[in-house]
């Protein structure tokens, strides 16, 4: 197996371009997973890790733009103020040592369904950086997912970097697994209010063949809220919302847990998340008033 | 004339009762510490095994042309290469060292591999051609004696009976239970690994991380077909044990492979494969029936136990035994009727874990008594109480308890300890579910649980249970050094520390070498049971002791105490060998359950606060309470970290921890979806250890290791059920049991 160790992320396009079947390796935290348990041996690795340029973040505009090797680490240490949901659900991702190592790159890169930022990139209308020495496309993180891991990545292509706006209103993430720490979800859900645009944005994780947008939750929810004179949520609301989440998955029953259960979990997860932001938003509105 | 112990130890530090550093704790701290996976020898293969992939298949044919055909393969074999008896087993001799014209369970070994790289073993493993016939397992424990015979004497492994007293009792109250045990595993992080290295005699030495260099070298000579000198084991370095490694694993195949090739063979295990590697607890289905009076004295207990010991019978025959004794829990009952199976199914096999059979009886006891206090309206503690055994109290073998018993004692301790407050800021590790956020004290409710747990200690039913000691003392650089040998295996839990304190406190000298474990000297016994403090312990002692005697031959009627021990020995030597014994047991009355067939026993209780999401079904143990009589904690830091890592396993139990299967085929054998707790949700633990010597044991020693590990469980899921007021019948307890999803 080739082991190619580029300096910079042009020479990395073009070593992906000459060979499409290389593996890129970030953290390597899913891809020695694989190496070791013999499920891959792909003809040559990659090597990211080199690359500073990838290991970089940067804010313009309220923009930010998170290089693919940034870890989790970091997110949650620099990023938890402008990126609440992104860091919390970095927070959640398995133990200290892989969050020194995994990256974002690498969850898109594996796009499990079970992958913790996934969700939170969703709900906040995340757009891929995919960069190829074709030049660079950006993709909306609804475009993303294709399947079971799959992407929507071309093969000589590379995650470059994450463009999400800082957040714009309250975001919150939630997963259930069956330990209180480092562990896979069972099921996972993220939302963001965008109290510019009157709408928020929800997505369920681990609970379909790829994380997805709980769409018609979230128009509800754009007909319910009232942004203008906000006040506390009707509980009927939080669970139509919640039902409307829970109807957006279609989970499988599994070693980590029942379709069923994933079911009732997304809507308590749902209900719980938005009573949450909402709270946020709204001590946000007094604050801001006072 | 002998000296005292205590003649000799004034200036001594380190001896028994204080806590002295292990030998092996920097080097394991900084990960330096040699395991048997990191052996290496040089101009060493690989070896790697072929398992079935189904669990129950008829062989049609095996094919090795291709695989021998991939360059840098020194050799495949199958059961044609066994050289001597391709049958092993602890108890019964039923499991192929290479499966023959039918494989069992999934995983089982088909062939092996010896190749110059695992990668090159891997490969040629892949072009192995078996072909199968794919046959319906046996799945159902409850069933399976009725059902396709397994093995020539159908598949009842063992049925112990225990009848005393009435055996058509009647009572004023009466509850009934069926509880279900899922089946857990060891979860040693150390895979099974070792080194066989053909020795110029045409024998071999190998080199095992194993818990009984002496079974182990028994089984191997017998496979091999050679005499037992010819097979050496030493023991290399153990990442944890828990019963997993009683029986044989890769012994046997990387013995053979060294053999035929004449090279060092080493295997190791990934964690995938050491799921099919080693046996597990046995999952259990117990059918309950507890009578009491309307003050809540218990009046009789019937019950009806299965326990799934999977493909092969490794211990299931002693750990029946041990569920039908210990099966009515640390109580006085004059009337009890159980009926314990042990069977064959194609499920994984199933054999020793830390508890042994007491864990799957405790807790369905255990639930028992709380719905007994629910049925009565009594308080779940004051119902054990009422019933607790003591000293002379006489279990359902009719055995009399012939040492300290202090169930309610134990009880009262955990009981009156504070309870832990109510969490009032947010901090998310301290919530169910934890960082990943999903409550912020939402659908939280606390409950507390209470369990008593009694577990025999040493090997028992007339076994022939001893350890072999050597002790040695001589002068080096002028210094009084002393040298200890046994064969008692060193898995983690720190033999090796207490052998050095004994040491020091029997014969005074400060600086104590322990020799590797070996064959090379006499049986030093399973490193399980509760039994190595006790047995090896009680070995090393009176070694010593025999020491002394030589000395004091020495000093010719002179005063020890006054002697200066470095002039008296000079260049001499003294060096003692003892074969140390408990005393003996009696096998059970195979229709009645009778006999004293234990050696001693042990009790923990346990009470556990738990606070559960119960919108979420997601738990999070709060506190984790423990109270237990160790008879004299020789280390007292060990001591604790036996009850917090015994605990630590019974909570896995309760709340996460089940290799799940379907159709015989495991479905998870990974860490990412086989769950053990992590520090978030073990929580710190407040211990009270008495210690009520028990007369018959070297020191007053009572065994450790497993008592916690049966409270533990039962005392979880009680504090489950009292935050959710579920009934809860089986564990692992996951969130679909609470959220009834
Ligand atoms: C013990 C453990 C616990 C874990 N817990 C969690 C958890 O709780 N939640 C969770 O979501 N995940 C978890 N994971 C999985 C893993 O840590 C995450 O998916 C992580 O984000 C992967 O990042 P990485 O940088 O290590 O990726 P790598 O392993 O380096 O790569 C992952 C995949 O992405 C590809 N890739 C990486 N970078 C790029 C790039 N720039 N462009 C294109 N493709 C790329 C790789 O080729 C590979 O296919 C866990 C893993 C382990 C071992």
């Amino acid at each position: 197996m080739d082991f190619l160790r580029p300096n910079t992320f042009a020479e990395a396009l073009a070593l992906k371009a000459e060979q499409p079947d290389a593996v890129p390796i970030a953290g390597g935290t899913d891809v020695m997973v694989e190496l070791n348990f013999d499920h891959r041996r792909p003809p040559a690795l990659l090597d990211l890790t080199r690359i500073a340029e990838l290991r970089e973040w940067s804010a313009v505009d309220g923009k930010l733009r998170v290089g693919s090797g940034v870890p989790y680490a970091r997110i949650i240490e620099q990023l938890g103020g402008q990126l609440p949901g992104l860091a919390m659900a970095s927070r959640t991702v398995g133990s200290p040592q892989i969050r020194n190592r995994g990256t974002v790159g690498g969850n898109l890169g594996a796009a499990s369904p079970a992958g913790d930022t996934h969700p939170v990139l969703l709900a906040g209308d995340a757009v891929i950086e995919a960069a190829s020495a074709r030049g660079t496309r950006m993709i909306p993180a609804a475009e993303f997912y294709l399947g079971v891991k799959r992407n929507a990545l071309e093969p000589d292509e590379l995650i470059a970097a994450v463009h999400l706006n800082a957040a714009p209103g309250p975001e919150q993430f939630a997963k259930v697994g069956t330990r209180n720490a480092m562990v896979i979800a069972v099921c996972s859900f993220a939302i963001a209010l965008h109290p510019a645009e009157k709408r928020v944005g929800a997505a369920v994780g681990s609970a379909a063949p790829t994380p997805r947008h709980a769409t018609a939750a979230e128009e509800f929810l754009a007909g319910e809220l009232d942004w203008d004179a906000p006040k506390p949520l009707l509980d009927s609301v939080k669970r139509r919302f919640g039902e409307l989440v829970a109807e957006a998955a279609s989970p499988i029953d599994d070693v980590r847990g029942s379709a069923a259960y994933r079911k009732h979990a997304l809507a308590v997860l749902a209900r719980r998340t938005l009573g949450w932001a909402w709270q946020d938003h709204l001590g946000k509105e007094t604050r801001e008033c006072a | 004339m002998s000296l005292t112990p205590a003649e000799l130890t004034s200036s001594v530090t380190g001896g028994i009762g204080t806590s002295p550093q292990r030998p092996d704790g920097n080097l394991k701290v900084r990960g330096e510490f040699a395991y048997a996976s990191d052996l290496w020898h040089e101009d060493m293969i690989w070896g790697s095994t072929l398992r079935s992939p189904h669990p129950y298949a008829r062989i049609v044919s095996i094919d090795l042309t291709e695989a021998l055909e991939v360059p840098g393969v020194y050799a495949v074999l199958t059961h044609e290469d066994v050289p001597g008896a391709n049958l092993y087993g602890l108890e019964h001799k039923d499991q192929p060292v290479l499966a023959v014209d039918v494989v069992r369970y999934q995983g089982e070994a088909v062939a092996l591999v010896g190749a110059d790289h695992p990668e090159t073993a891997t490969r040629a493993m892949k072009r192995i051609k078996v072909e199968y016939e794919v046959l319906e397992p046996v799945v159902d424990m409850e069933t399976a004696a009725d059902d396709t015979p397994l093995h020539p004497g159908g598949n009842l492994v063992r049925h112990v009976p225990i009848r005393r007293g009435g055996q058509a009792p009647t009572a004023d109250v009466v509850v009934t239970g069926r509880y279900e045990v899922g089946m857990q595993d060891q979860a040693f992080l150390g895979p099974e690994s070792g080194l066989a290295v053909p020795a110029e005699d045409g024998g071999v030495d190998l080199y095992i991380a194993t818990q009984w260099l002496h079974v182990d070298q028994g089984q191997v000579a017998s496979a091999l077909g050679m005499p037992l000198d010819k097979v050496r084991l030493t023991l290399s370095g153990v990442g944890g044990a828990f019963g997993g490694r009683e029986d044989l694993s890769m012994q046997v195949h990387a013995c053979m492979l060294a053999l035929h090739t004449r090279k060092p063979v080493k295997m190791v295990y990934n964690r995938e494969e050491s799921f099919y590697g080693h046996v597990h607890r046995h999952p259990a289905v117990l059918h309950y029936e507890h009578g009491a009076t309307n003050d809540g004295k218990l009046v009789y207990v019937k019950a009806r136990i299965f326990l799934d010991g999977g493909a092969y019978a490794s211990s299931t025959g002693a750990v029946v035994a041990n569920a039908a004794t210990l099966g009515v829990g640390p109580y006085e009952v004059d009337n009890v009727t159980i009926d314990c199976y042990g069977v064959y199914t194609n499920n994984p096999p199933c054999g020793a874990m830390r508890g042994f059979g007491a864990v799957q009886a405790g807790f369905a006891y255990e639930s028992q008594m709380d719905k007994l206090a629910d049925a009565l309206g009594m308080d779940p503690v004051d119902v054990r109480i009422a019933n607790a055994m003591t000293e002379g109290s006489v279990m359902p073998t009719g055995q009399v308890v012939d040492s300290a018993a202090p169930v309610a004692q134990l009880l009262k301790l955990v009981k009156d300890k504070p309870l832990p407050p109510v969490s009032t800021t947010l901090d998310l590790r301290s919530m169910p579910g934890g960082v990943s956020n999903t409550t912020h004290g939402e659908g939280v409710v606390r409950g507390i649980g209470y369990a008593v747990g009694i577990k025999n200690v040493c090997f028992s039913e007339g076994y022939d249970d001893y350890s072999t000691a050597r002790v040695r003392v001589q002068v080096i650089n002028g210094e009084l050094v002393a040298l200890a040998h046994t064969a008692a295996c060193e898995v983690g839990q720190g033999l090796v520390t207490i052998m050095q304190q004994i040491v020091r406190t029997e014969l005074g000298v400060q600086r104590v070498t322990i020799l590797p474990m070996d064959t090379s000297i006499g049986n030093g016994g399973s490193t399980s049971a509760s039994r190595q403090t006790y047995v090896t312990g009680g070995a090393v002692k009176a070694a010593c002791a025999a020491v002394r005697d030589k000395l004091a031959k020495l000093a010719g009627g002179r005063d020890l105490s006054e002697v200066d021990l470095v002039e008296l020995l000079g260049d001499d030597v003294v060096d003692e060998t003892v074969e140390w014994r408990h005393r003996a047991t009696e096998p059970l009355d195979p229709e009645t359950g009778q006999g004293n067939a234990h050696v001693q026993y042990g009790f923990a209780a346990h009470r556990a606060v738990v606070d559960v999401d119960v919108e979420l079904g997601l738990v999070k143990v709060v506190e984790l309470d423990c109270a237990q009589d160790v008879g004299n904690a020789l280390n007292p830091q060990a001591v604790l970290g036996q009850i917090q890592g015994g605990s630590a396993q019974g909570l896995g139990l309760a709340v996460m921890e089940e290799i799940q299967t379907s159709g015989g085929k495991v479905r998870n054998p990974s860490f990412t979806d086989y769950l053990i707790p992590t520090v978030l949700d073990m929580p710190p633990m407040s211990i009270d250890v008495l210690e009520l010597a028990d007369p018959n044991a070297p020191y007053g020693v009572r065994g450790v290791g497993e008592p916690p590990t049966i409270s533990s469980t039962p005392a979880i899921v009680a504090a489950i059920r009292a935050a959710t007021g579920l009934a809860l019948t089986r564990v692992p307890v996951r969130p679909e049991h609470i959220t009834g999803t």
